[in-house]
């Protein structure tokens, strides 16, 4: 009951922040040049006629002032109607749940992957510090997070689909085959394979940076010695002792970055061919489909203030102290 | 990458070849049944209709599940589609077409003037890209029986220019699922039903398109193919790698990387090639706004012509898929193609330098006369190439020039309702007769906003004088010279500039037979298109 309690402040807390960032998207796609009845002229590529566009501009509502076309939006959202997509000429909501679950299943994914990979790798470097395997994955961290994702995506598919065939280069599932149930989840994480990787190595050198500076610190604290002192062996001490300690600013980091890549990563996307949100939102800016991007950045923000909100929660679990202060 | 000149002659030997040898070589083989043709689809589209949108990004789709009236043939002739024989009245007024017997929609019902009649009013007089224009005087289509279409005109129509236009305006829509409703919400804009070899299955947003064999097709035994999945890849580097993966069979409209035509041309497995894209040929433009008093003086517009060494640009960019280009009619428009005898500017520096200094531009602090912003469309790497280029050119006679990169909708807008540019360079489309959308460029009176028009600010009577009267025209010879005077005077008055000729290049998979066999074989039917083992 007094996390429903929490979870309402929280969500009452954000609507303010939620209307900025609207508003301020609204205006800001105001201010680039051309609209979505050019963006589709530019689609036919000729023959463009201005009586069919200005019919156009009608049938999209863009013959109305910005301001009554804003009041349009928010009446609407008010509602809870996220308005009709120019692009794919469907309601946004239904464009969206259908982009949804790809990106969730990818961000999860390569989070979960960075998260837990860059743990092993952090608590490995920080316990032969400065020896010969922190300074490999030091190393390796950093060519990860230096190198572009979008060449990392293209090398594994020339390595993995062009030469070695061993995995698809691109697509969400193998189109047309019609499987169903376990045989789908394996296709679909076989397509998700390369994608997953790409995305999270970069994430991967961020945590093991992270958590190996972390476990450096909170060795170095009192109750560490303390509990050597009593004769606990070194692999207990890491595990019980250090370990929960220094996740703290892992838990922080994730809650930070779930945001970003809930906005889907548009070169990883595009590069395997899957089709996530951040595709989305990219096809409809270059669009102009206000609508659709207008709905994207309320579901985005829906969700960084959920798992933030599921941050904060975890935060108290790991370290008691910060639950009982409120 | 980087390619030795060795590697470079090889390759253009490797493609020369290509070209000069047919498929010939396949006639023997028996045509297999069966498989599934994967294609490269780089652009998502808002419809599927072509008649309702006549690009390439619909007819890669929409050409294999609806049908125009008329095809072209190998050589590029019209030939019976679903019109099986027409003729013109003398006075080139009225129309008529023969429709074929036996055609059923993909829904069962059959194919009738009804629909024709209800396409051409509601859709390509109203809607279509380019329809609108074609079908400006188009008053009436009468139906006297349900296998004639009787077209009327208020002013003659040339049968020649009519017929070649059809084979891309002419797309024929189901009225049975069209009438009564909203024609630009319906359904069926993103689910087509058509008469094709092909019947729309399914269109998953982002992920692919399907389309399976129509069973009831009326070639009877046509088509091989058991489907079609085209599958979206928005990344250039990506599709190239799946189609080395042998993912994607089909590449059409230069949707792949110039770097990678060169790459997979040299790989035995694959077909670079610009063979069946000749009906779609297109030139790169510089367009200049004659609000800009320093461009209204043909002094200017002539020396940056003369600036710019077009041979150069196109041997160490384009490579063998460009040529020279000398006005707006293009080479392989067999029909009206004036000749390479018209006013052309070649490169001389010096004679620019002369033009501009006397025009009364001299040099000032840095060697600068005059400083102009260069707007490149955003489509296609060859533009974006050639606007640098231009940059560079026009740096060494004393030009200064800013490029402005915009997105499409920033660029249609900016440059054709704004008019806020001095330069701008683009592709114009040429679609088999020098009406369909080439004189738009020159002929003045366009309406504001419409885009790939004269929006220059320039008016030259007798050039719209020689246009109306090409227009018109009902015998072939006569229109061929009025379209002779046509190029010579818009080479001389110079209001734009359209120095390069390219046709779309396609990169195929040769497991793939009976591919390229038309002038526009990317947008058409793939009836006999089959796939060896």
């Amino acid at each position: 009951m007094r996390v429903l309690a929490l979870a309402g402040r929280r969500l009452a807390a954000s609507l303010p922040t939620l209307l900025i960032i609207l508003v301020g998207m609204f205006l800001l796609l105001q201010l680039a040049p051309g609209d979505t009845v050019d963006a589709l002229i530019a689609q036919t590529g000729g023959g463009g006629d201005a009586r069919v566009a200005a019919e156009l501009r009608a049938f999209y509502g863009l013959d109305l002032s910005v301001p009554a076309q804003l009041g349009n939006y928010l009446w609407r959202l008010v509602r809870l109607d996220l308005g009709f997509s120019s692009i794919y000429g469907k309601p946004v909501s239904t464009v969206i749940l259908e982009r949804l679950p790809a990106t969730l299943l990818l961000m999860t994914a390569a989070l979960s992957f960075a998260f837990f990979v860059g743990l092993v790798l952090g608590v490995l470097a920080a316990r032969r510090v400065n020896g010969w395997p922190d300074t490999l994955i030091s190393t390796l961290g950093l060519v990860f997070y230096a190198t572009p994702s979008f060449w990392f995506g293209l090398m594994a598919i020339v390595l993995f689909a062009v030469h070695l065939e061993w995995l698809p280069a691109g697509g969400f599932e193998e189109i047309g085959a019609g499987y169903t149930g376990l045989r789908r989840a394996l296709d679909i994480a076989k397509h998700l394979v390369l994608p997953t990787l790409t995305l999270g190595l970069i994430f991967l050198a961020i945590y093991l940076r992270i958590m190996r500076a972390s476990m450096l610190e909170v060795l170095s604290l009192d109750f560490v010695r303390t509990a050597r002192a009593k004769g606990l062996d070194e692999t207990r001490v890491v595990v019980r002792h250090v370990l929960r300690n220094a996740l703290l600013p892992m838990v922080t980091l994730v809650g930070l970055q779930a945001g970003t890549m809930l906005g889907g990563s548009v070169v990883v996307e595009s590069v395997f061919s899957l089709p996530g949100l951040g595709r989305l939102a990219y096809e409809s800016v270059v669009q102009r489909d206000l609508n659709t991007l207008l709905g994207i950045v309320f579901v985005s923000a829906i969700l960084v203030i959920s798992v933030n909100f599921l941050v904060d929660l975890l935060y108290a679990r790991l370290d008691p102290r910060i639950g009982a202060g409120q | 990458m980087t390619l030795t000149r060795r590697a470079a002659l090889a390759t253009s030997a490797a493609l020369a070849s290509s070209v000069l040898m047919p498929q010939r070589t396949f006639a023997q083989e028996q045509p297999r049944r069966g498989g599934v043709m994967t294609v490269h689809f780089a652009t998502e589209q808002r419809i599927l209709n072509p008649s309702l949108q006549a690009s390439t990004g619909v007819y890669i789709v929409g050409g294999k599940i609806q049908e125009p009236m008329l095809d072209l043939d190998e050589a590029g002739n019209p030939t019976p589609c679903l019109a099986e024989s027409w003729e013109s009245s003398p006075d080139g007024k009225a129309i008529t077409f023969r429709l074929r017997r036996g055609v059923t929609w993909h829904d069962g019902k059959p194919f009738t003037s009804a629909d024709v009649q209800f396409t051409a009013m509601e859709m390509w007089k109203k809607i279509q890209n380019y329809g609108t224009a074609l079908q400006l005087f188009l008053t009436a289509v009468d139906t006297p029986d349900p296998h004639t279409a009787v077209f009327r005109y208020e002013r003659p129509m040339p049968l020649n220019l009519l017929l070649r236009a059809l084979t891309d305006l002419g797309y024929v829509s189901a009225k049975h699922v069209y009438e009564g409703s909203n024609i630009r919400q319906n359904p069926a804009n993103t689910a087509p039903v058509g008469t094709g070899p092909f019947k729309f299955m399914q269109y998953e947003r982002g992920q692919f398109i399907i389309a399976e064999r129509n069973p009831n097709y009326w070639r009877n035994n046509f088509p091989y193919l058991d489907r079609i999945v085209w599958r979206v890849v928005g990344d250039r580097s990506a599709a190239a790698a799946q189609m080395e993966a042998g993912q994607i069979l089909f590449a059409p409209y230069s949707s792949l990387a110039i770097a990678d035509f060169q790459r997979l041309g040299d790989d035995p497995r694959f077909e670079v090639t610009t063979r069946g894209n000749e009906g779609n040929a297109r030139t790169n433009t510089l367009e200049f706004n004659f609000r800009n008093p320093l461009l209204a003086d043909i002094r200017v517009r002539r020396a940056i012509a003369h600036a710019i060494d077009v041979p150069f640009f196109i041997e160490n960019f384009l490579g063998d898929f460009a040529k020279r280009g000398t006005g707006p009619i293009p080479s392989v428009s067999t029909d009206y193609y004036p000749g390479a005898d018209m006013p052309q500017y070649a490169f001389d520096r010096r004679k620019a330098n002369a033009l501009l200094d006397e025009a009364g531009h001299r040099r000032g602090a840095g060697g600068v006369r005059f400083n102009l912003r260069l707007h490149p469309a955003p489509w296609g790497e060859d533009i974006a190439l050639w606007s640098t280029f231009i940059q560079q050119s026009l740096q060494e006679v004393g030009i200064r020039v800013e490029v402005v990169r915009l997105d499409a909708a920033g660029f249609l807008r900016t440059v054709y309702n704004d008019w806020n540019f001095d330069l701008a360079t683009g592709w114009h489309q040429y679609r088999s007769d020098p009406a369909v959308s080439t004189t738009v460029w020159y002929r003045s009176g366009q309406p504001k906003g419409a885009p790939w028009t004269n929006q220059w600010g320039w008016e030259d009577p007798e050039t719209d004088r020689i246009i109306d009267a090409a227009q018109t025209e009902l015998d072939p010879a006569k229109r061929k010279a009025l379209y002779a005077d046509f190029v010579r005077r818009v080479n001389t008055e110079l209001p734009l500039w359209m120095p390069i000729e390219q046709i779309f290049v396609s990169v195929f998979n040769k497991r793939l037979r009976n591919y390229a066999n038309n002038p526009r074989w990317a947008s058409s039917s793939w009836h006999d298109l089959w796939l060896a083992e």
